[in-house]
């Protein structure tokens, strides 16, 4: 048997290895199928069915997230059947859905969003009963909205396949189905360690991060890469930036170490910034007490001091604690201060500590 | 580490001792979870019943400050069972006889006596791990931070490369470095042995090298360590100190003589994001910008460097501690003139063989792990591939020893220290963002029901800890996680400032304080 298979979608001829999907393949040939509830780092249970396709010789629109590509098999991703069972789909998801996009945390980035425009749906279709569910806000990191959850499975797959923690799982029956914690209690008393993951992976406004709520619109929100502050792992995130300010943290797909997995430091963490504690101005003791100073004012006076003391009692009597929490070039720059200005191979950090 | 971060999922056998991986290392004990899923087996050695042990094959709770006597055990084992990898240990080591007579009386059932994990445990572990295809060791400061921090490490390297686990993909040595970036400030010469790169200050040929690159003429003498530093503030020999976002008071051990010695100091400078403990002592405090407000690039734990990217203006006046360090040093006479991190980086790939090829057009990318020689080499994923950066690897022989405070009748119980999950080291930025101080606002002392029964304790009651340096008052968590006669508790709360009572013994070749064990009395505070 082959390792390869060659199949045709949309006109297009595509190779590729056996076990691919036929969403994977598509993807790989630059074609886009939607889906809400396939991820690729997740297992598939091929439950949204928005990723249907049209293959010839097959009686149903199979789900192209679960259908096994085959050598010679002729794919149609666009076909008016295709694009009447998805519209078909996302009404269905949208005739209990909170028609609240106007203030939904998720506009601009939400899935159920981005198709229903995409497909024309305006969710006029049918009328059916709403859900009730409370929401959860009861910790400072994820607000919980259940109401909004179209059943997708990934926060209960994350949570156990990437996390290996399990904090949810589906729980009730039929319509009132959920993702819920064990005996559904808030999230603030179950065992999660908000590391925010489901947040990550959540393709509408269920879940969302509480610190971002009404700090600006998506498409307001300017995203900075870069590397979290806190431990060694190096996991890189965006900023998200707004009118000058880090209004918050969320996980870049692009991140070499961790993927979108953050913990709860990394993605939570970054209030400090902003914290009013931040010091502001150089500080001079006089009698006791800090006062402000000029830039000028407190450099010349370290300068001079540093002087004296090399004077007096030589380069050795002077020292340099320089900063595991500071850049590398910063360390080179302390690195170099403390050998070529101030003469003196003092210079450590706390490595050991 | 040898290795890299995602290769800890291809391992087979996982020997992770010292290290409370998914709370200090949360998401790379991701990777630890997913070998353990393909079926890797996991072996934790652990003083506490950490939560990685809830996953592990085998959990060997052995006494805090035992390490050696484990390793040595399992490195009998693989010898008298002739499990060792006789091509490795001949083709790429030296030393091997030396390893055989250390631990020829090292049998698992010494190391019970004194570990107290029953022999045929380890027998069974140092087994798995010699038979292993591709097993790897995790280890943290719950190795390093004794009084014989650096022959633990060695006592790993041996069990190593006896199995020959080492210098592949997947299978090395793997320290977990803690903070964001401690591996660049070694890489960049944050110590007092070594310049950039690890050359070392008294090898005249590296000396000339900076002397020239820097156009000053340079100490030959190697300087003081952090602990040192102390020692001799308090001798008066230091005088003047320039202390960096760093705060010592909290996260040095025997907090008063770290105080003692910084009131001792005719100038103290202090550069940070806020007021911390060490900065209230200071004569001058400068207001550093934090790493949103910047570039440069850190280095994390696998040795990747990677880009930290400006997004915001520095708050207030406060500025790069690059352009500070700048600044002071035109002050001094020494004309510095960097127009970027940058332009300082092109610096570094100068005068640092392992940053040789680390451009930031090339980070701008991806990360790259040093070595990196030059801009065609594309990183280093593991090391020792082929042969060790020393030739042959050595076998060191290392013997067991106490750790420096044992528990006697005045001082009967054992303290180790750590972190948590939602803080970080002093807290000076973590307990500033305000959900975490929600979720974890205080810290306690971890003690088994057995000690809290005899104690009349309760979780929450508020006990008084008292060590040979100093007292702290902290409520207890009574939890079967930690082994009787044990006691635990972060170093990140003021408020039970833990490193009041820790140990300042050293161990002679790092340096590196005794944080993970020393003898407390605990009495309950009515």
């Amino acid at each position: 048997m082959s390792d390869k298979v060659t199949l045709t979608i949309d006109g297009q001829q595509v190779t590729v290895p056996a076990g691919t999907t036929v969403l994977q393949a598509a993807r790989m040939a630059g074609i886009e199928i939607p889906t809400l509830c396939h991820d690729p780092e997740l297992t598939s249970p091929g439950a949204c069915r928005l990723c249907v396709v049209e293959i010839e010789g097959m009686r149903n629109l199979p789900a192209s997230c679960v259908t096994t590509a085959g050598d010679g098999m002729v794919v149609r991703t666009n076909s008016p059947d295709v694009i009447e069972a998805r519209k078909t789909i996302i009404e269905l998801l949208l005739a209990n859905h909170p028609e609240d996009c106007l203030t939904c945390e998720r506009t601009g980035q939400c899935r159920l969003q981005e198709y229903a425009y995409h497909y024309g749906v305006k969710g006029d279709t049918f009328h059916g009963e709403r859900k009730q569910f409370p929401i959860d806000d009861s910790n400072p990191f994820i607000v919980r909205d259940m109401n909004k959850c179209i059943r997708c499975g990934k926060c209960v797959r994350v949570c156990e396949e990437v996390q290996g923690r399990s904090i949810y799982s589906f729980a009730y029956r039929g319509f009132d189905t959920i993702p819920a914690t064990a005996m559904d209690t808030p999230l603030a008393e179950s065992e999660c360690v908000f590391c925010g993951s489901c947040v990550s992976v959540c393709p509408t406004g269920a879940l969302t991060e509480k610190m971002m709520h009404g700090v600006g619109r998506s498409w307001e929100l300017e995203k900075v890469k870069t590397t979290c502050p806190y431990c060694g792992v190096g996991c890189n995130f965006d900023l998200n930036v707004k009118d000058g300010k880090v209004v918050g943290v969320t996980s870049n797909a692009e991140a070499e170490v961790n993927g979108r997995a953050l913990c709860v430091k990394g993605r939570f963490g970054y209030n400090f910034i902003h914290h009013p504690d931040r010091l502001t101005k150089p500080l001079i003791k006089k009698n006791g007490e800090f006062q402000e100073a000029t830039w000028e004012e407190a450099i010349n006076l370290v300068a001079e001091k540093f002087k004296e003391i090399k004077q007096e009692h030589g380069p050795d009597a002077l020292a340099v604690f320089t900063s595991a929490r500071c850049t590398n070039e910063e360390n080179y720059l302390a690195n170099k201060f403390a050998r070529a200005v101030l003469g003196t191979n003092n210079i450590d950090h706390c490595a050991r500590l | 580490m040898t290795n890299s971060i995602h290769e800890i999922a291809g391992a087979d056998f996982i020997l992770a001792i010292g290290t409370n991986t998914t709370e200090t290392h949360p998401v790379l004990s991701l990777q630890i979870r997913k070998a353990v899923k393909e079926g890797a087996k996991l072996v934790v050695a652990d003083p506490r019943r950490i939560e990685l042990a809830d996953i592990a094959d085998v959990h060997i709770q052995h006494k805090a400050g035992s390490d050696m006597a484990l390793l040595n055990a399992m490195a009998h084992v693989i010898i008298e069972e002739d499990l060792y990898n006789k091509e490795f240990v001949k083709e790429r080591t030296e030393g091997f006889e030396e390893v055989v007579e250390a631990v020829k009386e090292c049998t698992p059932e010494w190391a019970a006596g004194i570990t107290g994990v029953d022999a045929d445990t380890i027998r069974e572990v140092a087994r798995g791990y010699a038979r292993a295809e591709k097993g790897t060791i995790l280890y943290t400061m719950g190795i390093t931070q004794h009084i014989c921090g650096t022959d633990n490490v060695l006592a790993i390297a041996n069990l190593a490369m006896l199995t020959g686990h080492i210098g592949r993909e997947n299978t090395g040595v793997n320290p977990l470095r803690g903070q964001n970036n401690v591996q660049g400030a070694c890489d960049m010469g944050g110590l007092p042995n070594v310049y950039p790169g690890y050359q070392r200050v008294d090898d005249p040929a590296v000396r000339e090298k900076f002397e020239k690159a820097w156009g000053v003429k340079l100490s030959p003498k190697v300087g003081l360590t952090v602990g040192e530093m102390m020692d001799n503030a308090l001798a008066g020999k230091l005088k003047g100190l320039f202390v960096i976002g760093e705060n010592p008071l909290i996260s040095d051990p025997d907090s008063n003589h770290v105080i003692e010695g910084m009131k001792k100091l005719d100038f103290l400078v202090v550069q940070d994001l806020f007021l911390t403990e060490t900065a209230e002592l200071a004569d001058v405090v400068l207001p550093a910008a934090s790493f949103a407000e910047k570039d440069g690039t850190f280095t994390n734990t696998e040795r990747r460097v990677q880009r930290v990217r400006k997004a915001i203006e520095p708050i207030g006046d406060s500025k790069p501690d690059w352009e500070i360090i700048q600044m002071l040093a035109n002050a001094m006479g020494y004309p510095m003139n960097y127009s970027s991190p940058e332009e300082i980086m092109k610096e570094i790939n100068e005068v640092t063989p392992q940053y040789g090829g680390i451009t930031y057009e090339r980070l701008e990318k991806q990360g790259l792990q040093w070595p990196c020689p030059d801009t065609d080499h594309p990183g280093t994923r593991f090391l020792h591939e082929g042969k060790f950066a020393r030739g042959k690897g050595k076998f060191h022989a290392v013997r067991y020893v106490d750790p420096d405070e044992t528990p006697d009748q005045e001082y009967p119980f054992m303290l180790s220290t750590g972190r948590r999950l939602f803080h970080y080291h002093t807290g000076s930025m973590s307990r500033r963002a305000e959900g975490l101080e929600t979720v974890y606002p205080e810290e306690y002392l971890e003690m088994n029901p057995q000690d809290a029964e005899k104690l009349g304790v309760q979780s929450g009651d508020r006990v008084k800890v008292t060590s040979r340096r100093g007292e702290i008052e902290i409520p207890v968590r009574v939890t079967e996680r930690i082994q009787p006669g044990l006691v635990f508790a972060s170093f990140h709360f003021r408020e039970t400032w833990v490193n009041k009572l820790t140990n300042s013994a050293r161990d002679p070749k790092a340096k590196i304080p005794e944080y993970k064990v020393c003898a407390v009395k605990i009495e309950k505070v009515s």
